[in-house]
């Protein structure tokens, strides 16, 4: 039997219990969850824990955490909440990752304060709002069934239709509270905060973008855009590829991750 | 029993084309003169109900063919002057997804200076469907709206000045109605329901709660208003406070009765066209429900499918199957008359029917049965309910 990579327990930051998973030992890697939630169980999380201490807190609302109180309603509202998440947990020299909607956060934390952080890696990010008002940057995942989701998520024909009539109840009641909240904070603007792109260029620490070649949700110049948004940041496009590199490719994205860690360390 | 006339002022040409009917049809299915021809029919049917001694009723829909009506208050402002005797009751405007309650209170209040104190305000969540169009997050809907609420009835109430009102919602510097409204403190409120917890929200306000044609609603929302309305107010719930909605199509005979209610029925059957993406935003429906809708890998409508019996129905229903639904009331006069009262006297009784026609029905197929209904049923309906409680407001 394979020994877990990781596990999960409760604690209370800001009078919230947080569900935070943690495994593995080394440099700090805080992981920040799409939309869905976070999934241990991915292979590419067992990857990253083989190599460093990798820390996973599910977001008020999402996993086993507490619902999020009644001010919080945006991800800036979010982002203080980390804040003090960092600080409670005293997390120092984090490498920070932000998967999707956990990109969103983490750029949202890092143009507060990047005091806890050492490089940050944003994939297939939400967030920003670039282009004019007719223009949509990032497709409407609220206008498609949950149960539609993988379609828009993944580019292997064999992850879009995913039996969730065997999931188990438990299971399936978490990824529908986790879209609850999910639309909570991202229902509109859509998916994105209409002030997040004036303030990129705050973020000063290294951070390298990365992004699935065939993402249908944010398209690959979207994510040219927030690279050149971020001065210094580098970008890896992994073919194959849809909204979620880390799992449908995750030893491209283990490699370019790894390459990215490799040249903070050497600073 | 006071009897409300009210169609959906659909534009039923674009019925035909595929295209979806809610969120998403092009603006060019609908042909602007012939929508001008169709909405004075339908002013003219209404200023026909008050001629022939019935109420009014408007509602209001976004982005959708089945319902031209973009603001019930709207269209209440051009009936006021249209009308001269009849109750204008808007039901609703939807405070869930309309952004700004201070525009709803100062709406309200000049329908009802126009009309000269004839409004009746509904107050409702208003279709899922639309937060799609206005935006407002589903999440936080159901706050939203009670906060919305409490906002237009003390906009409406207070008469001595501005208020200011600051919150994560709702932010006014100088809220103050002006006109204020001719009834005081508010015009009498309605609200819609289908579960009893919100039938006892309403009876604790003492509102009017309307029943949109789901007969197994008003079975368990009637019983649950009136016990909180007898605990609340301690004394009985006046009938006048509990309405129902049907599909009410009369004629001389029964073969054009069924003929004209087929016609009718399309409206049920085209408003379910809904793209399954607009059904279910997220936090309309609990996450156990939304849970179980994942595993089914479905979305779903309140509409009901079958007979009381459990038997499915016809696709699409027949006019038979939604007489004994109780969602369609239709045949002669004395026929409509003992199908309404069948169903009034299993539910208790309840003081107000709001009478939707409409659809591809002609506008002589419209006034001949608005005719009818008001020569030879309304007078019956009246006496039931007069026999029932003799001190009905």
């Amino acid at each position: 039997m394979q020994a877990q990579p990781g596990a999960s327990r409760l604690i209370e930051v800001a009078g919230t219990q947080v569900d935070l998973w943690e495994g593995g030992s080394g440099r700090p890697v805080l992981l920040l969850h799409p939309g869905d939630g976070f999934d241990a169980g991915a292979a590419y999380v067992a990857e990253l824990a083989a190599r460093h201490r990798v820390i996973a807190p599910s977001c008020p609302g999402f996993g086993r955490s507490g619902n999020p109180p009644a001010y919080m309603r945006s991800v800036d509202d979010l982002s203080y909440f980390y804040l003090d998440l960092l600080d409670a947990l005293d997390l120092r020299g984090l490498v920070v990752i932000g998967f999707s909607f956990g990109g969103w956060l983490a750029a949202e934390i890092a143009v507060k304060s990047t005091a806890r952080m050492a490089a940050l890696c944003l994939v297939d990010t939400v967030g920003a709002k670039f282009s004019d008002p007719m223009t949509r940057d990032i497709t409407d995942l609220f206008s498609v069934p949950l149960y539609q989701h993988p379609q828009w998520l993944y580019h292997d024909e064999t992850l879009r239709h995913p039996a969730y009539k065997d999931l188990p109840d438990e299971a399936a009641a978490i990824l529908a509270r986790n879209h609850q909240t999910f639309g909570l904070f991202g229902w509109a603007p859509t998916l994105h905060s209409r002030h997040l792109h004036h303030r990129l260029h705050r973020i000063g620490i290294p951070t390298h973008i990365v992004w699935g070649a065939q993402d249908r949700v944010v398209a690959v110049d979207y994510g040219r855009t927030w690279q050149q948004s971020i001065a210094g940041a580098g970008m890896t496009v992994i073919d194959n590829a849809g909204h979620y590199p880390h799992v449908e490719q995750p030893g491209a994205f283990i490699a370019a991750l790894e390459r990215f860690v490799g040249t903070v360390a050497a600073r | 029993m006071q009897s409300w006339y009210f169609s959906e002022q659909s534009y039923a040409p674009a019925w035909d084309d595929p295209q979806r009917p809610k969120v998403t049809p092009p603006g060019d299915l609908v042909d602007p003169e012939i929508a001008h021809r169709l909405l004075r029919e339908y002013i003219a049917e209404c200023k026909l109900a008050d001629e022939l001694g019935m109420n009014i009723m408007t509602n209001e829909h976004h982005a959708t063919v089945t319902c031209m009506s973009v603001s019930a208050l709207m269209t209440l402002a051009v009936l006021a002057t249209h009308t001269r005797r009849a109750r204008l009751l808007a039901l609703g405007v939807p405070i869930m997804n309309r952004m700004d309650p201070y525009r709803v209170a100062e709406e309200a209040a000049y329908v009802d200076v126009l009309s000269r104190g004839r409004l009746e305000l509904g107050l409702i969540k208003g279709s899922t469907f639309e937060l799609y169009m206005s935006n407002a997050n589903p999440v936080t809907a159901n706050a939203r709206y009670w906060e919305a609420h409490d906002l237009i009835v003390t906009a409406l109430s207070k008469r001595d000045g501005p208020i200011s009102y600051e919150s994560d919602n709702y932010n006014y510097r100088y809220l103050n109605v002006i006109p204020p409204s001719y009834q005081r403190p508010t015009p009498p409120i309605w609200m819609t329901t289908l579960a009893p917890q919100t039938a006892r929200e309403a009876a604790q306000r003492g509102y009017v709660i309307a029943i949109t044609a789901v007969a197994r609603a008003a079975r368990a929302c009637f019983p649950a208003y009136r016990e909180e309305y007898q605990r609340v107010h301690g004394r009985p719930a006046p009938l006048d406070r509990l309405c129902y909605l049907g599909q009410v199509v009369v004629a001389r005979d029964e073969k054009t009765a069924h003929e004209r209610a087929r016609k009718l029925l399309r409206f049920n059957e085209v408003s379910e066209r809904i793209d399954p993406r607009f059904i279910n935003p997220p936090g309309m429906m609990p996450p156990a429900e939304n849970a179980r809708l994942l595993k089914s890998g479905t979305t779903t409508t309140h509409r009901n499918r079958t007979l009381p019996d459990g038997t499915p129905m016809s696709d699409p229903p027949t006019p038979r199957e939604q007489i004994i639904n109780h969602v369609l009331f239709a045949g002669t006069p004395d026929q409509v008359y003992g199908q309404i009262k069948t169903f009034y006297d299993s539910v208790g009784g309840f003081g107000n029917l709001l009478v939707q026609l409409g659809g591809p029905m002609t506008h002589d197929e419209i006034c001949d049965s608005l005719r009818l209904y008001a020569n030879d049923v309304m007078p019956r309906l009246q006496a039931l309910t007069r026999a029932q409680e003799p001190v009905a407001a």
